[in-house]
Protein backbone atom coordinates (compact mmCIF):
# COMPACT_ATOMS: atom_id res chain seq x y z
CA UNK A 1 0.00 0.00 0.00
CA UNK A 2 1.11 3.44 -0.43
CA UNK A 3 2.26 5.23 2.12
CA UNK A 4 1.37 9.50 3.12
CA UNK A 5 4.95 10.79 2.82
CA UNK A 6 5.64 13.43 5.54
CA UNK A 7 8.05 15.63 4.11
CA UNK A 8 10.52 18.85 6.45
CA UNK A 9 11.05 21.13 4.42
CA UNK A 10 13.99 23.84 4.70
CA UNK A 11 13.75 27.30 3.84
CA UNK A 12 16.69 27.88 2.84
CA UNK A 13 18.66 32.08 2.51
CA UNK A 14 22.06 32.95 2.54
CA UNK A 15 22.87 29.31 2.94
CA UNK A 16 20.71 28.75 6.51
CA UNK A 17 17.79 27.64 7.18
CA UNK A 18 15.08 30.11 7.81
CA UNK A 19 11.40 30.43 8.68
CA UNK A 20 8.95 33.03 8.74
CA UNK A 21 5.40 33.68 9.60
CA UNK A 22 3.45 34.62 6.33
CA UNK A 23 6.39 34.50 4.49
CA UNK A 24 8.26 37.69 6.93
CA UNK A 25 10.25 37.49 9.73
CA UNK A 26 12.20 35.57 9.37
CA UNK A 27 14.07 33.75 11.91
CA UNK A 28 17.15 31.23 11.80
CA UNK A 29 16.81 27.78 12.47
CA UNK A 30 20.15 26.40 11.58
CA UNK A 31 22.17 24.68 9.23
CA UNK A 32 21.19 23.09 5.71
CA UNK A 33 23.67 20.48 6.08
CA UNK A 34 23.20 19.29 9.30
CA UNK A 35 19.50 19.65 8.69
CA UNK A 36 19.31 17.20 6.08
CA UNK A 37 21.71 14.56 8.19
CA UNK A 38 18.93 14.64 10.95
CA UNK A 39 15.77 14.10 9.51
CA UNK A 40 17.75 11.71 7.13
CA UNK A 41 18.03 9.24 10.86
CA UNK A 42 14.89 9.99 11.34
CA UNK A 43 13.90 8.37 8.57
CA UNK A 44 11.65 11.09 6.78
CA UNK A 45 10.13 10.16 3.33
CA UNK A 46 11.75 13.04 1.48
CA UNK A 47 13.15 16.12 1.72
CA UNK A 48 12.28 19.58 0.21
CA UNK A 49 14.77 22.29 0.05
CA UNK A 50 13.80 25.88 -1.15
CA UNK A 51 15.72 28.68 -2.04
CA UNK A 52 13.47 31.16 -0.73
CA UNK A 53 15.29 34.46 -2.19
CA UNK A 54 16.83 33.07 -5.46
CA UNK A 55 13.90 34.41 -7.52
CA UNK A 56 13.21 37.94 -5.53
CA UNK A 57 17.15 38.41 -5.70
CA UNK A 58 17.20 37.64 -9.17
CA UNK A 59 19.88 34.95 -9.13
CA UNK A 60 20.69 31.48 -9.51
CA UNK A 61 20.04 29.19 -6.79
CA UNK A 62 23.13 28.14 -4.50
CA UNK A 63 24.54 24.72 -5.62
CA UNK A 64 27.07 24.33 -3.32
CA UNK A 65 24.86 24.54 -0.59
CA UNK A 66 22.22 22.27 -2.53
CA UNK A 67 25.11 19.27 -2.95
CA UNK A 68 26.29 19.51 -0.12
CA UNK A 69 23.41 18.95 1.26
CA UNK A 70 22.19 16.01 -0.92
CA UNK A 71 25.16 14.08 0.23
CA UNK A 72 23.04 13.60 3.45
CA UNK A 73 20.08 12.31 1.71
CA UNK A 74 19.22 8.84 0.80
CA UNK A 75 16.08 10.08 0.35
CA UNK A 76 14.40 12.18 -2.37
CA UNK A 77 15.42 15.90 -2.57
CA UNK A 78 12.83 17.94 -3.89
CA UNK A 79 14.96 21.55 -4.39
CA UNK A 80 13.33 24.43 -5.79
CA UNK A 81 14.11 28.40 -5.90
CA UNK A 82 15.25 30.33 -8.93
CA UNK A 83 14.69 27.15 -11.54
CA UNK A 84 14.38 29.33 -14.77
CA UNK A 85 15.27 26.86 -17.54
CA UNK A 86 16.38 23.28 -18.68
CA UNK A 87 19.81 24.07 -17.67
CA UNK A 88 18.98 24.68 -14.12
CA UNK A 89 17.27 21.86 -14.05
CA UNK A 90 19.54 19.89 -15.45
CA UNK A 91 22.60 21.55 -12.61
CA UNK A 92 20.10 20.55 -9.99
CA UNK A 93 19.92 17.01 -10.99
CA UNK A 94 24.06 16.97 -10.94
CA UNK A 95 23.99 18.59 -7.77
CA UNK A 96 22.26 15.45 -6.25
CA UNK A 97 18.39 17.00 -6.57
CA UNK A 98 15.30 13.92 -7.44
CA UNK A 99 12.62 16.68 -8.48
CA UNK A 100 12.42 20.16 -8.77
CA UNK A 101 10.56 22.63 -7.72
CA UNK A 102 9.17 25.63 -10.13
CA UNK A 103 6.99 28.60 -8.95
CA UNK A 104 7.99 32.03 -10.43
CA UNK A 105 9.17 30.60 -13.84
CA UNK A 106 6.03 28.66 -14.04
CA UNK A 107 4.18 31.60 -14.56
CA UNK A 108 6.26 33.93 -16.39
CA UNK A 109 7.21 30.65 -18.73
CA UNK A 110 4.54 28.44 -18.18
CA UNK A 111 6.48 26.51 -21.09
CA UNK A 112 8.92 25.59 -19.23
CA UNK A 113 6.81 22.98 -16.80
CA UNK A 114 5.80 21.84 -20.65
CA UNK A 115 9.35 21.27 -22.02
CA UNK A 116 11.00 19.82 -19.02
CA UNK A 117 8.40 17.21 -17.98
CA UNK A 118 8.81 16.00 -21.61
CA UNK A 119 12.52 16.06 -21.11
CA UNK A 120 12.84 14.54 -17.18
CA UNK A 121 9.92 13.09 -17.26
CA UNK A 122 6.66 14.39 -15.09
CA UNK A 123 7.61 12.87 -11.84
CA UNK A 124 11.04 15.62 -11.89
CA UNK A 125 8.90 18.35 -12.04
CA UNK A 126 7.04 20.01 -9.08
CA UNK A 127 5.02 22.98 -9.00
CA UNK A 128 5.15 25.05 -6.39
CA UNK A 129 1.78 27.03 -6.03
CA UNK A 130 1.86 29.58 -3.36
CA UNK A 131 -1.50 31.34 -3.05
CA UNK A 132 -3.60 33.60 -0.75
CA UNK A 133 -7.01 34.24 -0.10
CA UNK A 134 -8.40 37.69 -1.17
CA UNK A 135 -12.14 38.47 -1.76
CA UNK A 136 -13.29 35.09 -2.08
CA UNK A 137 -10.59 33.38 -4.06
CA UNK A 138 -7.03 32.04 -3.71
CA UNK A 139 -4.25 33.98 -5.93
CA UNK A 140 -1.18 33.24 -6.94
CA UNK A 141 2.03 34.82 -5.59
CA UNK A 142 5.23 34.56 -7.40
CA UNK A 143 9.03 35.80 -6.21
CA UNK A 144 8.86 33.62 -2.78
CA UNK A 145 5.41 35.56 -1.74
CA UNK A 146 6.47 39.04 -2.79
CA UNK A 147 5.01 39.30 -6.53
CA UNK A 148 0.54 39.03 -6.57
CA UNK A 149 0.04 37.80 -10.09
CA UNK A 150 -4.04 38.03 -9.94
CA UNK A 151 -4.18 34.44 -11.12
CA UNK A 152 -6.40 32.08 -9.63
CA UNK A 153 -5.12 29.55 -7.87
CA UNK A 154 -7.76 26.66 -8.79
CA UNK A 155 -7.26 27.21 -11.97
CA UNK A 156 -3.74 27.19 -12.37
CA UNK A 157 -3.11 23.87 -10.56
CA UNK A 158 -5.35 22.62 -13.03
CA UNK A 159 -3.22 24.65 -15.72
CA UNK A 160 -0.38 22.95 -14.37
CA UNK A 161 -0.98 19.68 -14.21
CA UNK A 162 -2.29 19.40 -17.25
CA UNK A 163 1.18 20.62 -18.42
CA UNK A 164 2.97 17.98 -17.47
CA UNK A 165 3.41 18.90 -13.79
CA UNK A 166 4.19 15.49 -11.53
CA UNK A 167 3.06 16.98 -8.30
CA UNK A 168 1.69 20.11 -6.69
CA UNK A 169 3.42 21.57 -3.57
CA UNK A 170 0.25 23.97 -2.67
CA UNK A 171 1.17 26.53 0.23
CA UNK A 172 -0.93 28.46 2.09
CA UNK A 173 0.18 32.42 2.34
CA UNK A 174 -2.10 33.05 4.87
CA UNK A 175 -1.53 30.05 7.03
CA UNK A 176 2.46 29.12 6.22
CA UNK A 177 4.31 29.85 9.49
CA UNK A 178 1.31 30.80 11.94
CA UNK A 179 0.58 27.37 13.66
CA UNK A 180 -2.66 27.24 12.69
CA UNK A 181 -2.92 24.22 10.89
CA UNK A 182 -3.68 23.82 6.70
CA UNK A 183 -5.91 25.88 4.56
CA UNK A 184 -8.19 22.51 4.24
CA UNK A 185 -11.06 23.88 1.84
CA UNK A 186 -7.96 25.22 -0.57
CA UNK A 187 -6.15 21.78 -0.33
CA UNK A 188 -9.30 19.76 -1.03
CA UNK A 189 -10.33 22.22 -3.82
CA UNK A 190 -7.07 21.43 -5.78
CA UNK A 191 -7.10 17.60 -5.05
CA UNK A 192 -10.20 17.29 -6.18
CA UNK A 193 -9.17 18.99 -8.93
CA UNK A 194 -6.42 17.45 -10.06
CA UNK A 195 -5.34 14.04 -10.51
CA UNK A 196 -1.68 14.12 -9.65
CA UNK A 197 -0.82 14.11 -5.74
CA UNK A 198 -0.83 17.40 -4.24
CA UNK A 199 1.82 18.52 -0.81
CA UNK A 200 0.06 20.52 1.46
CA UNK A 201 2.34 23.28 3.31
CA UNK A 202 1.94 26.43 5.35
CA UNK A 203 0.17 26.44 8.87
CA UNK A 204 0.75 22.99 10.92
CA UNK A 205 1.17 23.75 14.62
CA UNK A 206 0.32 20.24 16.06
CA UNK A 207 0.11 16.75 14.84
CA UNK A 208 -3.41 16.72 14.56
CA UNK A 209 -2.94 19.31 11.55
CA UNK A 210 -1.01 16.74 9.57
CA UNK A 211 -3.30 14.27 9.84
CA UNK A 212 -6.29 16.99 8.64
CA UNK A 213 -4.35 17.60 6.01
CA UNK A 214 -5.27 13.66 4.55
CA UNK A 215 -8.26 13.21 5.66
CA UNK A 216 -9.92 16.51 5.18
CA UNK A 217 -7.75 18.09 2.64
CA UNK A 218 -6.95 14.73 1.36
CA UNK A 219 -3.20 15.30 0.24
CA UNK A 220 -0.74 12.38 -0.99
CA UNK A 221 2.10 14.29 1.23
CA UNK A 222 2.46 16.70 4.10
CA UNK A 223 5.29 19.18 4.63
CA UNK A 224 6.18 21.25 7.50
CA UNK A 225 9.08 22.92 8.81
CA UNK A 226 9.03 24.87 12.22
CA UNK A 227 7.73 21.90 14.57
CA UNK A 228 10.38 19.88 13.05
CA UNK A 229 13.37 22.13 12.80
CA UNK A 230 12.74 23.56 16.32
CA UNK A 231 12.54 19.85 17.80
CA UNK A 232 9.29 20.43 18.85
CA UNK A 233 8.15 16.69 17.35
CA UNK A 234 10.25 14.28 15.58
CA UNK A 235 9.04 12.85 12.48
CA UNK A 236 8.39 9.43 14.15
CA UNK A 237 6.19 11.72 16.41
CA UNK A 238 4.53 12.43 13.11
CA UNK A 239 4.30 9.20 12.08
CA UNK A 240 2.62 8.15 14.81
CA UNK A 241 -0.11 10.38 15.18
CA UNK A 242 -0.94 9.55 11.80
CA UNK A 243 -0.65 5.99 11.95
CA UNK A 244 -3.00 6.08 15.37
CA UNK A 245 -5.90 7.92 13.12
CA UNK A 246 -5.67 5.29 10.42
CA UNK A 247 -3.62 6.77 8.02
CA UNK A 248 -1.21 4.50 6.17
CA UNK A 249 2.72 5.68 6.74
CA UNK A 250 6.01 4.17 6.51
CA UNK B 1 35.43 -3.93 -9.35
CA UNK B 2 34.31 -0.90 -11.62
CA UNK B 3 30.85 0.29 -11.52
CA UNK B 4 29.55 2.10 -14.70
CA UNK B 5 26.87 4.63 -14.01
CA UNK B 6 25.57 5.69 -17.56
CA UNK B 7 24.83 9.44 -17.89
CA UNK B 8 22.84 10.09 -20.87
CA UNK B 9 21.85 13.68 -19.92
CA UNK B 10 19.11 13.50 -17.77
CA UNK B 11 19.12 11.15 -15.00
CA UNK B 12 19.84 12.48 -11.07
CA UNK B 13 23.29 10.85 -11.85
CA UNK B 14 24.64 11.89 -8.17
CA UNK B 15 22.12 10.36 -6.53
CA UNK B 16 23.04 7.32 -7.90
CA UNK B 17 26.19 7.37 -7.94
CA UNK B 18 26.82 8.58 -4.33
CA UNK B 19 24.01 5.25 -3.03
CA UNK B 20 26.55 3.21 -4.66
CA UNK B 21 29.50 4.80 -2.90
CA UNK B 22 27.61 4.59 0.21
CA UNK B 23 27.05 0.96 -0.61
CA UNK B 24 30.69 -0.07 -1.45
CA UNK B 25 32.10 1.95 1.63
CA UNK B 26 29.50 -0.29 3.56
CA UNK B 27 30.75 -3.59 1.94
CA UNK B 28 34.41 -2.20 2.78
CA UNK B 29 35.15 -3.36 -1.06
CA UNK B 30 37.67 -2.01 -3.43
CA UNK B 31 34.75 -1.05 -5.50
CA UNK B 32 35.71 2.46 -8.07
CA UNK B 33 31.90 4.39 -8.97
CA UNK B 34 32.12 5.65 -12.53
CA UNK B 35 29.92 8.06 -14.27
CA UNK B 36 30.03 7.02 -17.78
CA UNK B 37 29.57 9.31 -20.76
CA UNK B 38 31.27 7.47 -23.99
CA UNK B 39 31.54 3.99 -24.95
CA UNK B 40 35.35 3.59 -24.43
CA UNK B 41 34.62 4.10 -20.81
CA UNK B 42 31.49 1.57 -20.60
CA UNK B 43 33.94 -1.40 -22.09
CA UNK B 44 36.43 -1.69 -18.76
CA UNK B 45 32.90 -2.08 -16.47
CA UNK B 46 32.53 -5.37 -14.12
CA UNK B 47 28.70 -4.12 -13.56
CA UNK B 48 26.90 -1.24 -15.09
CA UNK B 49 23.84 0.76 -14.02
CA UNK B 50 21.22 2.86 -16.15
CA UNK B 51 19.31 5.12 -13.94
CA UNK B 52 16.36 6.81 -14.98
CA UNK B 53 15.07 10.43 -14.15
CA UNK B 54 13.55 11.01 -17.61
CA UNK B 55 10.73 10.38 -20.43
CA UNK B 56 10.95 7.34 -22.08
CA UNK B 57 11.51 8.87 -25.60
CA UNK B 58 14.41 11.32 -23.97
CA UNK B 59 16.38 8.42 -22.50
CA UNK B 60 16.73 6.19 -25.61
CA UNK B 61 17.84 9.32 -27.84
CA UNK B 62 20.21 10.16 -25.15
CA UNK B 63 21.92 6.93 -25.19
CA UNK B 64 21.72 6.76 -28.94
CA UNK B 65 22.99 10.13 -29.12
CA UNK B 66 26.34 8.71 -27.47
CA UNK B 67 28.83 7.45 -30.55
CA UNK B 68 28.78 3.62 -30.44
CA UNK B 69 27.16 3.32 -26.50
CA UNK B 70 23.93 1.12 -27.02
CA UNK B 71 26.13 -1.03 -29.35
CA UNK B 72 28.82 -1.82 -26.72
CA UNK B 73 26.08 -1.70 -23.76
CA UNK B 74 24.53 -4.47 -26.00
CA UNK B 75 27.81 -5.99 -26.17
CA UNK B 76 28.83 -6.11 -22.67
CA UNK B 77 25.55 -7.33 -20.97
CA UNK B 78 24.25 -9.26 -23.54
CA UNK B 79 27.32 -10.72 -25.23
CA UNK B 80 29.68 -10.82 -22.25
CA UNK B 81 26.99 -11.23 -19.73
CA UNK B 82 28.16 -8.34 -17.36
CA UNK B 83 25.42 -7.71 -14.25
CA UNK B 84 23.21 -5.02 -15.22
CA UNK B 85 20.86 -2.74 -13.13
CA UNK B 86 18.11 -0.72 -14.67
CA UNK B 87 16.76 1.87 -12.59
CA UNK B 88 13.01 2.94 -13.37
CA UNK B 89 13.13 4.40 -16.92
CA UNK B 90 16.09 2.39 -17.24
CA UNK B 91 14.06 -0.88 -16.33
CA UNK B 92 11.45 -0.02 -18.62
CA UNK B 93 13.98 0.56 -21.11
CA UNK B 94 14.38 -2.86 -21.11
CA UNK B 95 11.11 -3.57 -23.10
CA UNK B 96 10.03 -3.35 -26.70
CA UNK B 97 8.62 -0.28 -26.85
CA UNK B 98 6.78 1.88 -24.34
CA UNK B 99 4.08 4.27 -25.26
CA UNK B 100 4.97 7.02 -22.99
CA UNK B 101 4.37 10.32 -25.51
CA UNK B 102 4.21 7.87 -28.56
CA UNK B 103 5.24 4.99 -29.08
CA UNK B 104 8.99 4.49 -28.99
CA UNK B 105 11.01 1.15 -29.04
CA UNK B 106 13.66 0.24 -26.28
CA UNK B 107 16.02 -1.97 -25.84
CA UNK B 108 14.08 -5.47 -26.29
CA UNK B 109 16.25 -7.18 -23.73
CA UNK B 110 12.88 -8.33 -21.93
CA UNK B 111 10.23 -9.07 -24.01
CA UNK B 112 7.46 -6.53 -22.76
CA UNK B 113 5.79 -3.07 -23.42
CA UNK B 114 5.50 0.13 -21.09
CA UNK B 115 2.03 1.08 -20.41
CA UNK B 116 0.32 4.19 -18.44
CA UNK B 117 -0.39 2.71 -14.85
CA UNK B 118 -4.30 1.36 -15.06
CA UNK B 119 -6.85 3.28 -12.88
CA UNK B 120 -9.43 1.24 -11.66
CA UNK B 121 -9.51 3.04 -8.27
CA UNK B 122 -10.74 6.90 -9.23
CA UNK B 123 -9.18 7.45 -6.39
CA UNK B 124 -5.63 6.97 -6.90
CA UNK B 125 -3.38 9.60 -7.94
CA UNK B 126 -0.69 9.44 -10.89
CA UNK B 127 1.96 9.71 -10.51
CA UNK B 128 2.50 6.67 -8.48
CA UNK B 129 4.89 9.14 -5.94
CA UNK B 130 5.87 7.87 -3.05
CA UNK B 131 6.69 4.89 -0.55
CA UNK B 132 5.36 1.62 -1.28
CA UNK B 133 5.65 -2.10 0.07
CA UNK B 134 7.11 -4.90 -2.51
CA UNK B 135 5.93 -8.27 -2.64
CA UNK B 136 8.48 -10.88 -3.27
CA UNK B 137 7.25 -13.23 -5.55
CA UNK B 138 10.39 -15.11 -5.96
CA UNK B 139 13.80 -15.72 -3.99
CA UNK B 140 17.04 -13.80 -5.41
CA UNK B 141 20.43 -12.99 -4.29
CA UNK B 142 18.91 -9.36 -4.83
CA UNK B 143 16.61 -9.56 -1.73
CA UNK B 144 19.47 -11.07 1.02
CA UNK B 145 18.40 -9.41 4.34
CA UNK B 146 15.31 -7.44 2.41
CA UNK B 147 11.59 -8.69 4.26
CA UNK B 148 9.04 -9.14 2.40
CA UNK B 149 6.49 -6.43 2.46
CA UNK B 150 9.61 -3.62 3.22
CA UNK B 151 8.92 -0.28 1.84
CA UNK B 152 10.71 1.03 -1.00
CA UNK B 153 10.50 4.77 -3.39
CA UNK B 154 8.50 4.80 -6.58
CA UNK B 155 7.65 7.25 -8.90
CA UNK B 156 6.69 6.47 -11.98
CA UNK B 157 3.54 7.01 -14.46
CA UNK B 158 4.12 3.74 -16.85
CA UNK B 159 4.52 0.21 -15.59
CA UNK B 160 6.63 -2.72 -17.51
CA UNK B 161 4.22 -5.51 -18.40
CA UNK B 162 6.63 -8.85 -18.98
CA UNK B 163 5.00 -10.87 -21.48
CA UNK B 164 6.52 -13.84 -19.77
CA UNK B 165 5.73 -13.40 -15.79
CA UNK B 166 8.56 -15.68 -14.82
CA UNK B 167 10.85 -12.80 -15.23
CA UNK B 168 8.61 -10.57 -12.20
CA UNK B 169 10.24 -11.37 -9.18
CA UNK B 170 8.22 -8.69 -6.89
CA UNK B 171 5.19 -6.74 -7.47
CA UNK B 172 3.58 -3.93 -5.93
CA UNK B 173 -0.07 -2.63 -5.73
CA UNK B 174 -1.26 0.68 -6.83
CA UNK B 175 -4.52 0.63 -8.81
CA UNK B 176 -3.37 -2.99 -9.76
CA UNK B 177 -0.56 -4.57 -9.53
CA UNK B 178 2.90 -2.82 -10.42
CA UNK B 179 6.08 -4.77 -11.76
CA UNK B 180 8.68 -3.66 -9.29
CA UNK B 181 11.71 -6.37 -9.66
CA UNK B 182 12.23 -7.49 -13.28
CA UNK B 183 15.12 -10.40 -13.72
CA UNK B 184 16.73 -12.36 -16.42
CA UNK B 185 19.83 -13.54 -16.34
CA UNK B 186 22.45 -11.13 -15.78
CA UNK B 187 19.77 -8.26 -15.77
CA UNK B 188 17.86 -6.94 -13.09
CA UNK B 189 15.12 -4.25 -13.31
CA UNK B 190 13.70 -2.07 -10.33
CA UNK B 191 10.96 0.10 -11.16
CA UNK B 192 11.46 1.70 -7.51
CA UNK B 193 14.42 3.82 -6.68
CA UNK B 194 16.89 2.01 -4.32
CA UNK B 195 19.57 5.22 -4.55
CA UNK B 196 16.40 6.75 -2.64
CA UNK B 197 15.19 4.08 -0.43
CA UNK B 198 17.29 4.73 2.57
CA UNK B 199 18.28 1.66 4.37
CA UNK B 200 16.56 -0.97 2.46
CA UNK B 201 18.02 0.40 -0.38
CA UNK B 202 21.57 0.54 -0.13
CA UNK B 203 20.78 -3.17 0.62
CA UNK B 204 19.75 -3.74 -2.31
CA UNK B 205 22.75 -2.01 -3.75
CA UNK B 206 24.89 -4.25 -1.60
CA UNK B 207 23.08 -7.04 -3.34
CA UNK B 208 23.91 -6.14 -6.76
CA UNK B 209 27.40 -5.60 -5.79
CA UNK B 210 27.90 -8.75 -4.68
CA UNK B 211 25.68 -10.65 -6.89
CA UNK B 212 27.27 -13.56 -9.38
CA UNK B 213 25.10 -14.25 -11.75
Amino acid sequence: MLKVRIIPCLDVKDGRVVKGINFINLKDAGDPVEQAKVYDKQGADELCFLDITASSDKRNIILDVVSKTAEQCFMPLTVGGGVRSIEDIRNLLMAGADKVGINTSAVSNPELVRESSVKFGSQCIVVAIDAKKEKGDWIVYTHGGREPTGIKALEWAKFMAKSGAGELLVTSMDRDGTGKGFDLELLRNITDLVDIPVIASGGVGILKHLVDGVKIGKASAVLAASIFHFGKFTIKNARDEMEKNGIPVR
Amino acid sequence: MNVGIIDYGSGNIRSVSKSFERAAFELESKVKINVIRSAQELKNMDRIVLPGVGAFADCIKGIKNINSLYKTLNDMVLGKSVPFLGICVGMQLLANYSNEHGRHNGFGWIEGEVVPIIRKDNDIKIPHMGWNSIEILKKHQIFENIKNGEDFYFVHSYNFNSKNKDYIYSETRYGGYITAVVIKNNIIGTQFHPEKSQIFGIQFIKNFLEWIP
